[in-house]
């Protein structure tokens, strides 16, 4: 048993209870390895706001959520009515839905620039590779718990982007159609369908979810953040204080905890003006197809998921017959190309060439269909790959060649533009630019063991830039 | 940095005109300012209840929301509701499902969010009914004896036209401008036929409120809560501005 400490001589009640609590709970340990003196860089920059952000968002979708719930009916009969009578008649109802349907593409919003914030400054390098793989599963749940949520509404487009979304499964080879049918819980999107990713959507995911970010800065507050010079504050040569503090760092609270306040406003004003002047935003937010109640009879003109889905449906959209050829065709030769200036020995060179060989024949024998899936989760799975991707001596884009900011650049006006064409109707011209854009997607990263080393990179200096307010 | 960011926002904005393109349909502009005039309102809840709520149902809406356009529960009970209906209960119709199918080839469909749910890239929900209202015309192959110019082949009959009065849709030949050796068939303007209780000045104005009156009753919180976001978007910005210099503070000492 740990030795029991004693509240100082005419302590107050109040640390007298704190004493009493920390001899059995690590109290003021934690608050002090998380908050209070968790040194933080000093040299953060507007994107440093998004990680707070996104947790201020997950803890409004958790609040107006549970609210939500209390009058929502998960019955294809009476969802559609139950959400229009939260509208109507619960009071401030209204408030409450468009701030949970505005906050679903408010986390997108956030989580794609603190994602983006990570990729321009390597905060993914070593030794924050879990930090990372953590914040790519609490992406892969995301996208789960919006993809569950839409349906609940059981408008026009819940049922048919479910619809859709759910047949995709079906291509998957051999256990694709029970695939589907486990999902669906029936032959067709209905009731049970409904039913289990209400379930899925308010219980299951939200567990893991809310263990993942538990997880996340835990990982985090392990190694300590990284900044936009991505120097090193708390490593062995690090300047530190007489007390062993960083000289680099100040304590999160209350620097960090104020600063993250101005953000909080900033994010809210921008938030409350979307919820209380467009909700419906143009159509992106809040589906117009959805105000008409789900009809398996139906089928609207032109499904299109929320725009937070449309750069990756693009990619699947552009996984065509030809597109699969196209795939091969670069496989086979980057396997050759490997064969002849490849590093290493004659073993790997062989085995590279006959692995390209089986995937060249698994893309010819299964359809396209099955390929795009196979696509679209690639596409999201990949991201979990770039510590190992990156090359580059530095970890910031700083202190990286010019042309590297340009390679980046490209990147997210490709990813933008991926997202544009995902919520259009196919076209020709539409199909061939989203499949340069898919090459252009995936080439980023595949590539990136090569390019990521090449140019000259700028001296990292030994402390972080900053210049005092 | 910079650069990045204002690349950021230029894609952004590309994107936020996605659907501001496509239809070929040309809306009229519905009146926006009717949606906040409560006699405007009022004058549509009496048209809508009269003409619309005897095949269209409104199951969202309660009789007794119609407090909020200026209405007394009296009032509501005296002149819109038949005697048997309670004044807390839901606009619904007595028309069989099934009788309205075979009449009319469709349910007519809900109204309570029909200005919500019929807004697209060629305007808003509103401009649509606006000018889908006014799009009638007599046409004998059709079986109720009407068509619409912007819904053709609507199996709704022009139910208002005892206000509007008979009118004919004149159609001309014209070269197709994308393809010179097909013709198309171009809408050349209404024709009156028979006069109808009110000039077309008359109907335009009582269809604009009837609108008014539909989006309304698709939000019927809409005018409050941009009453409240003010309010709310004042308060944030006080408190982002003491945020600014909370933060000014604290940070002033770090060196």
């Amino acid at each position: 048993m740990a030795e029991m400490k004693q509240a100082p001589a005419g302590a107050s009640a109040g640390e007298k209870l704190l004493t009493w609590v920390d001899n059995r709970f690590p109290a003021t340990k934690l608050w002090n390895e998380h908050v209070g003196e968790y040194y933080a860089p000093k040299n953060f920059n507007f994107w440093y706001f998004f990680g707070s952000l996104a947790l201020l968002v997950l803890v409004i979708q958790i609040v107006t959520g549970i609210f939500l719930v209390m009058n929502y009916k998960p019955d294809a009969a009476l969802a559609f009515a139950s959400v229009e009578y939260i509208m109507r008649d619960v009071p401030w109802g209204w408030l409450i839905r468009y701030m949970h349907s505005t906050g679903a593409s408010a986390f997108f919003v956030v989580v794609y620039l603190h994602m983006y914030r990570g990729l321009i400054y390597g905060s993914y390098r070593t030794p924050r590779e879990l930090v990372w793989i953590f914040g790519c599963l609490i992406f892969l749940c995301l996208m789960a718990e919006a993809f569950m949520g839409y349906l609940l509404p059981w408008g026009q487009m819940s049922f048919w982007g479910a619809q859709v979304i759910i047949n995709l499964f079906a291509a998957v080879p051999f256990v694709g159609p029970d695939l589907a049918i486990l999902i669906r819980g029936d032959y067709v999107v209905g009731d049970a369908t409904l039913n289990r990713f209400f379930s899925l959507h308010v219980i299951a995911v939200p567990l893991v979810l809310l263990g993942l970010v538990v997880a996340h800065i835990i990982a985090l507050h392990e190694v300590g953040s990284n900044n936009p010079d991505g120097v090193e504050i708390k490593g062995p040569n690090a300047p530190k204080d007489a007390n062993g503090h960083p000289l680099d760092g100040v304590p999160f609270h209350p620097y960090y905890s104020v600063h993250d306040l101005l953000g909080v406003g900033g994010f809210l004003f921008i938030f409350t003006a979307v919820i209380f002047f467009m909700p419906e935003f143009g159509g992106y937010f809040l589906e117009y197809n959805n105000f008409i109640p789900a009809d398996p009879f139906k089928t609207p003109p032109h499904i299109a998921p929320v725009w937070y889905f449309t750069p990756f449906y693009s990619m699947l959209r552009a996984t065509t017959d030809d597109m699969v050829n196209v795939l091969a065709v670069i496989i086979g030769l980057g396997a050759v190309l490997n064969l002849v200036k490849g590093k290493g020995d004659g073993k790997t060179k062989v085995a590279g060439l006959v692995a390209a060989a089986v995937v060249i024949g698994l893309l010819k024998t299964f359809e396209a269909k099955f390929w795009g899936v196979a696509v679209m989760g690639g596409a999201v799975v990949i991201l979990a790959g770039l510590p190992w991707f990156d090359k580059s001596p530095v970890k910031s884009i700083r202190y990286r060649p010019g042309w590297h900011k340009i390679v980046y650049g490209v990147f997210v006006v490709n990813f933008v533009i991926l997202g544009y064409l995902g919520v259009q109707p196919p076209s020709e011209i539409g199909n061939l630019v989203s499949q340069v854009g898919t090459l252009l997607y995936f080439g980023f990263f595949v590539l990136m063991p090569f390019w990521s080393q090449i140019g000259t990179f700028k001296q990292v200096p030994d402390r972080v830039t900053f210049t005092p307010h | 940095m910079k650069k990045l960011l204002a690349s950021l926002l230029a894609a952004f904005a590309l994107v936020s005109g996605a659907q501001a393109s496509g239809g070929d349909l040309v809306l009229d502009k519905f009146p926006k300012e009717r949606v906040s005039d409560l006699a405007a309102l009022q004058n549509g809840a009496k048209i809508f209840v009269n003409y619309c709520l005897n095949c269209h149902a409104a199951a969202f809406m309660r009789f007794n929301r119609l407090k909020d356009i200026g209405l007394t529960e009296q009032q509501i009970k005296d002149n819109l509701l038949f005697p048997t209906d309670k004044v807390g209960e839901v606009m619904k119709v007595s028309l069989d499902p099934k009788d309205a199918k075979a009449w009319f080839g469709a349910t007519p469909p809900d109204l309570t969010l029909v200005a919500r749910s019929r807004a697209s890239a060629s305007g808003s929900g509103a401009d649509y009914l606006y000018t889908y209202l006014r799009s009638f015309y007599r046409d004998e192959t059709r079986p109720t004896g009407w068509n619409n110019l912007v819904f053709p082949n609507v199996g709704m009959p022009h139910v208002l036209w005892e206000l509007q009065g008979q009118r004919d849709a004149k159609f001309v030949e014209e070269t197709d401008p994308h393809d010179p050796a097909k013709k198309v068939h171009k809408f050349d303007g209404f024709e009156q036929v028979t006069p109808g209780k009110m000039s077309p000045q008359e109907f335009d104005s009582s269809i604009a409120d009837l609108v008014a009156y539909l989006q309304w009753m698709g939000e019927p919180m809409q005018t409050q809560r941009t009453r409240i976001g003010a309010g709310v978007l004042i308060f944030l910005a006080i408190f982002t501005f003491i945020a600014w210099r909370l933060n000014a503070t604290f940070w002033k000492d770090v060196k």
